[in-house]
C-alpha cells in the first residue's frame, strides 16, 4: 500500500471534479466547436468555471485569462509584462524555476534582472525591499506567495505596495497558496496572480492568470483571439471545467483541509523533533498548513527517497520540477543553509485524505532506514 | 443532429476517454511525471508510451515529439522558437494568407518585432506550389511556414516536392500539419520538414494537447516560449497533463490502425456528398482542381445569402469557414483569395467529414442542404424563378 505525501508536487483528481469532467469528454457536449448548440454548452462551462476560479481568490471573472496550467502563467506575466514596459526586472531568489527561467531569457536578450534575498526564513525583508526598488525604475516585481519547497508565506500585500510605490508592476505567484489558504487578489494588491488546477484535485493542464483591468501585457500564444485576446488556443474545455469544480470545492471546504492538514503535519514536526531532534526549515515564518520540509545531515535526499520510495512512500527533495538535476535546492542555499545540508532536504507536503497513521507510518519507516543506514538519529539537525 | 464539423472539432473516441481513465479515476494514476517515485514514474512511463505513438504515426522517433498544450501553442513554438534561436540569421519568414490563425497571429505579431514576413497568395485551386516559395525566397529568409492540408477546404500543398528544395537551400521548414495527419501520409522519414505541428483533438483526441515535431537530424533548433523546469529537452515548461497525453497518443494509435481503409471511406462520403450537392445548378466546389484531403469539402451556392442558408440547416453542423473565425462572420478570407467574389464567399459551407458518419447521414444532409438552398433561391428577389 503506497502513502502519497507528495501534494505539492500533483494532487489525484477528486472524484467529484471528475464528474463535471466526464460530459465534456465522453458525454453529450464531447463535441463543442464554433456556433452549434454543443459549442454553447461548452462556452457556458467554460464561463462558469471562470466564476468558480476567480471566486476562489475573490476576483471577477473578467480578470481571469485560463491557460495550459502554472507554468505558463508564469511565463504570460512575466514575459507579457516586461515586453510593455522599461525597467529593471525583479523576483526573490525562491521563485518557482517558471518564473527564474523567464527572467534569465530576458536577461540573456540585455533586461536587467535582479534577485529579491530572503533571509534565514525564507522571507523577504520589506526594509531592504524598499532600497532596493530605489534607484533606477522597476517594470516588475515577482514573487511567490507560498514557497512550493517550504511553504513560507510571503507579505504579499507589503510587498505589492512598496512596489507600487515604486512604480513598478507586481506578480503574486499563487499556485501553492490559492486553495489552500485565504488569497484575494483585489485585497493583495498585486496586479497579476497565477494560478493552477492540478494542486488543488483538479486536472493536470490548467491553470490561470489573474490581470488588473489596466495591466498592459503582451500575449504569450498568438492566433484565434481566444480569452479576449490575450491567450490563442482552443479552449480545454474538460479541464477548465474541472479546475472550475476543484476551486469551488477548495473554497468551501478550505478551513477543514487546512485544520486537517496542520493537524497532520503538527504530528509529523513533533514526531520529527521528538525522535531526531528535527526542526523543519522556514519554522519560525507563516507556513503553509501542509508543508514541512527538512533535512537529515548526512544522508543524501537522493538516497533517502529511494529508501522511502521502496517503502511505498512518496515525498520529494523539494520541486518536482527540479528531480533529476544537480543542483541542491536553491531556495535553501538562499535561505543560507550549507549546500551539504541542502542536499538533505525532504520535502512532506499533506493533503486532504492523508490521515495520522500514515504520517506515524512515515515516521516508523524514517526511523527504521536511519537505523539500517547507521545514522544516528540524536545527532542529526536541520534549520 | 448530423456532424459534419470534424475539422473544427472531432468528438473524443470512447476508446480514447477509456485509455485517459486510468489518470483521472480514483486510485489511478496521479502522480507528477517529473516526480522520482513510483507514483511519478507511473505517469512517467504513460507518457512516454504516448510519446511513441504520436512519433509512430508520422514516422518519427519519440525523442522528436514535444508535447504543447495544443497546435496553437506548437505553430507558435516553431515559428517564435525557431526566430529566436537562430536570432542571428536572416529575419524574413514567407507563409501564406491562408493559414490558420495560430501562425498568421504570431507572423503579424513578429512583424511589430522587425522581422520581415511574405503572405503568399494561393491560386485559384487553393494551392500555394512551391514555385511560388521558391520565387519569394532572399538571402534572408530563414523560415517557410505552410499548412500540409487547408482547414477550409481541404486543399492539399505540395509538402513533399517543396520539402527537399528547402532543405537543398538551409531554409527551415515548419508545416501545420494539423487537418492532414491521420488523413493522409505524412511521414518525417520520406519528408524532410524540420518542424511539424499537430493536433490532439482533431483526431478524435482530447482537447489541450498538441505536439510539434522536432527534426533531431539534422537538428532543428527552437527556444523555449514557456520557460521553467527543463520539461520536454528544455523546449517546453510545464507539468506533463498525463491523461491528455495519454488520449493523444491512443488517438494517434487508433488513426495508424485506422489508416488502411477510413481515408478511403471519407474519401467516398464526401464525393457522394459532392455527387448530391452538384444536382443543383449554380453550386461551386472550392479547391476542385486541387489534390483535396478527404473528409473535406467547400461548396459555395450562388443565389442564397449565406447566413440565411445557414440558419435554414439547424440539423446540420457545418461551418461557414474555421471554427476560430467563424465570430466575426466575414466571407471566408481563404475563399475570397482563391477568388470567389464576397457574395459567392459568404454563400459557402465547410462540410468536414468523420468516423462516425453514414452514408445514409451524408444523403440526409445533401437532401436538406438542396431543399434548402431551392427554397431560398425561390424566395430570393435577385434569382426569383432561377430555380
Amino acid at each position: 500500500m503506497s502513502t502519497y505525501l507528495d501534494h505539492n508536487a500533483s494532487t489525484p483528481l477528486d472524484p467529484r471534479v471528475l464528474d463535471v469532467m466526464q460530459p465534456f469528454l465522453s458525454g453529450p457536449y464531447a463535441n463543442p466547436s464554433s456556433s452549434h448548440r454543443q459549442g454553447r454548452a461548452a462556452r457556458d462551462a467554460v464561463e462558469t468555471a471562470r466564476t468558480q476560479v476567480a471566486a476562489m481568490v475573490g476576483a471577477r471573472p473578467g480578470n481571469l485569462i485560463f491557460t495550459s496550467g502554472g507554468t505558463e502563467a508564469n511565463n504570460l506575466a512575466v514575459k507579457g509584462i516586461a515586453a510593455r514596459g522599461e525597467g529593471r526586472l525583479l523576483y526573490s531568489a525562491i521563485e518557482h524555476p517558471c518564473v527564474q527561467e523567464p527572467m534569465d531569457a530576458l536577461r540573456r536578450v540585455g533586461r536587467k534582472v535582479e534577485q529579491v534575498a530572503v533571509d534565514a526564513d525564507g522571507r523577504i525583508n520589506l526594509s531592504a525591499f524598499g532600497r532596493q526598488l530605489s534607484g533606477s525604475p522597476v517594470r516588475l516585481v515577482s514573487c511567490m506567495v507560498a514557497n512550493n519547497e517550504t511553504g513560507v508565506l510571503q507579505d504579499i500585500a507589503g510587498l505589492a505596495a512598496a512596489s507600487h510605490k515604486a512604480g513598478a508592476v507586481f506578480h503574486a505567484d499563487a499556485v501553492q497558496a490559492a486553495g489552500k489558504i485565504a488569497v484575494d487578489f483585489p485585497a493583495s494588491g498585486a496586479d497579476a496572480m497565477s494560478l493552477s488546477s492540478h494542486k488543488i484535485y483538479g486536472p493536470k493542464g490548467a491553470g490561470a492568470l489573474l490581470v488588473n483591468d489596466d495591466l498592459d501585457f503582451e500575449p504569450l500564444l498568438h492566433g484565434g483571439g481566444q480569452e479576449r485576446g490575450h491567450r490563442g488556443g482552443t479552449e480545454n474545455v474538460a479541464a477548465i471545467a474541472g479546475f472550475g469544480a476543484a476551486a469551488e470545492f477548495a473554497m468551501e471546504e478550505m478551513e477543514a483541509r487546512a485544520a486537517h492538514t496542520r493537524r497532520l503535519r503538527d504530528r509529523l514536526e513533533a514526531a520529527l523533533f521528538r525522535q531526531f531532534g528535527l526542526r523543519p526549515f522556514g519554522a519560525a515564518a507563516p507556513r503553509l498548513p501542509n508543508t514541512c520540509q527538512f533535512a537529515i545531515a548526512g544522508v543524501h535526499s537522493a538516497t533517502l527517497l529511494g529508501l522511502l520510495d521502496r517503502q511505498g512512500f512518496a515525498v520529494s527533495s523539494g520541486s518536482a520540477c527540479a528531480s533529476g538535476t544537480d543542483q541542491p535546492s536553491p531556495v535553501l542555499l538562499a535561505m543560507g543553509v550549507p549546500a551539504e545540508l541542502a542536499w538533505c532536504a525532504i520535502r512532506v507536503s499533506l493533503g486532504k485524505d492523508n490521515t495520522a497513521d500514515q504520517v506515524d507510518c512515515f515516521v516508523a519507516a524514517l526511523d527504521d532506514i536511519l537505523r539500517e543506514i547507521g545514522v544516528r538519529p540524536a545527532a542529526v539537525r536541520s534549520a | 443532429m448530423i456532424y459534419l464539423d470534424h475539422a473544427a472539432t472531432a468528438p473524443l473516441d470512447e476508446r480514447v476517454f477509456e485509455a485517459m481513465l486510468p489518470f483521472l479515476r480514483p486510485g489511478g494514476i496521479h502522480g507528477n511525471p517529473s516526480s522520482d517515485h513510483a507514483a511519478g514514474r507511473e505517469a512517467k512511463a504513460a507518457v512516454e508510451r504516448a510519446r511513441g505513438q504520436v512519433a509512430a504515426l508520422i514516422g518519427a522517433e519519440p525523442a522528436e515529439i514535444v508535447f504543447t498544450s495544443g497546435a496553437t501553442e506548437a505553430d507558435n513554438l516553431a515559428i517564435k522558437g525557431a526566430l529566436e534561436f537562430y536570432r542571428d540569421r536572416g529575419r524574413h519568414i514567407i507563409t501564406s494568407r491562408v493559414e490558420h490563425k495560430a501562425v498568421l497571429d504570431t507572423c503579424r505579431y513578429l512583424e511589430t518585432q522587425g522581422v520581415r514576413v511574405t503572405y503568399l497568395m494561393p491560386n485559384r485551386d487553393g494551392q500555394v506550389t512551391p514555385e511560388q516559395v521558391l520565387a519569394a525566397l532572399t538571402p534572408e529568409t530563414q523560415l517557410v511556414s505552410l499548412m500540409w492540408v487547408n482547414n477550409e477546404t481541404g486543399v492539399i500543398n505540395d509538402i513533399e516536392r517543396l520539402a527537399p528544395m528547402l532543405r537543398e537551400r538551409s531554409i527551415l521548414f515548419h508545416v501545420d500539419a494539423v487537418q492532414a495527419v491521420g488523413r493522409m501520409p505524412v511521414d518525417m522519414r520520406a519528408t524532410p520538414v524540420d518542424l511539424l505541428a499537430l493536433s490532439g483533438h482533431k483526431l478524435y483526441g482530447p482537447k489541450g494537447i498538441g505536439a510539434l515535431f522536432v527534426r533531431k537530424k539534422p537538428r532543428a533548433r527552437v527556444a523555449p516560449q514557456l520557460h521553467g523546469s527543463g520539461h520536454e529537452q528544455g523546449m517546453r515548461s510545464g507539468t506533463l497533463p498525463t491523461h491528455q497525453i495519454a488520449g493523444m497518443g491512443e488517438a494517434f494509435r487508433l488513426a495508424g490502425v485506422d489508416f488502411a481503409h477510413e481515408p478511403g471511406r471519407l474519401r467516398e462520403l464526401r464525393d457522394r456528398l459532392w455527387a448530391g450537392l452538384s444536382q443543383l445548378p449554380d453550386v461551386y466546389l472550392n479547391g476542385e482542381g486541387a489534390p483535396r484531403a478527404p473528409g473535406i469539402l467547400n461548396v459555395s451556392f450562388g443565389g442564397v445569402e449565406g447566413e440565411s442558408l445557414r440558419a435554414s440547416l439547424p440539423e446540420l453542423c457545418v461551418s461557414s469557414g474555421s471554427a476560430c473565425s467563424s465570430a466575426t462572420r466575414e466571407p471566408s478570407f481563404v475563399l475570397r483569395s482563391m477568388g470567389r467574389d464576397d457574395r459567392l464567399a459568404g454563400a459557402s459551407l465547410r462540410f468536414s467529414l468523420g468516423h462516425k458518419n453514414s452514408v445514409a447521414e451524408i444523403d440526409r444532409a445533401a437532401e436538406l442542404v438542396r431543399i434548402q438552398v431551392l427554397r431560398l433561391r425561390a424566395l430570393s428577389p435577385l434569382t426569383g424563378n432561377a430555380a
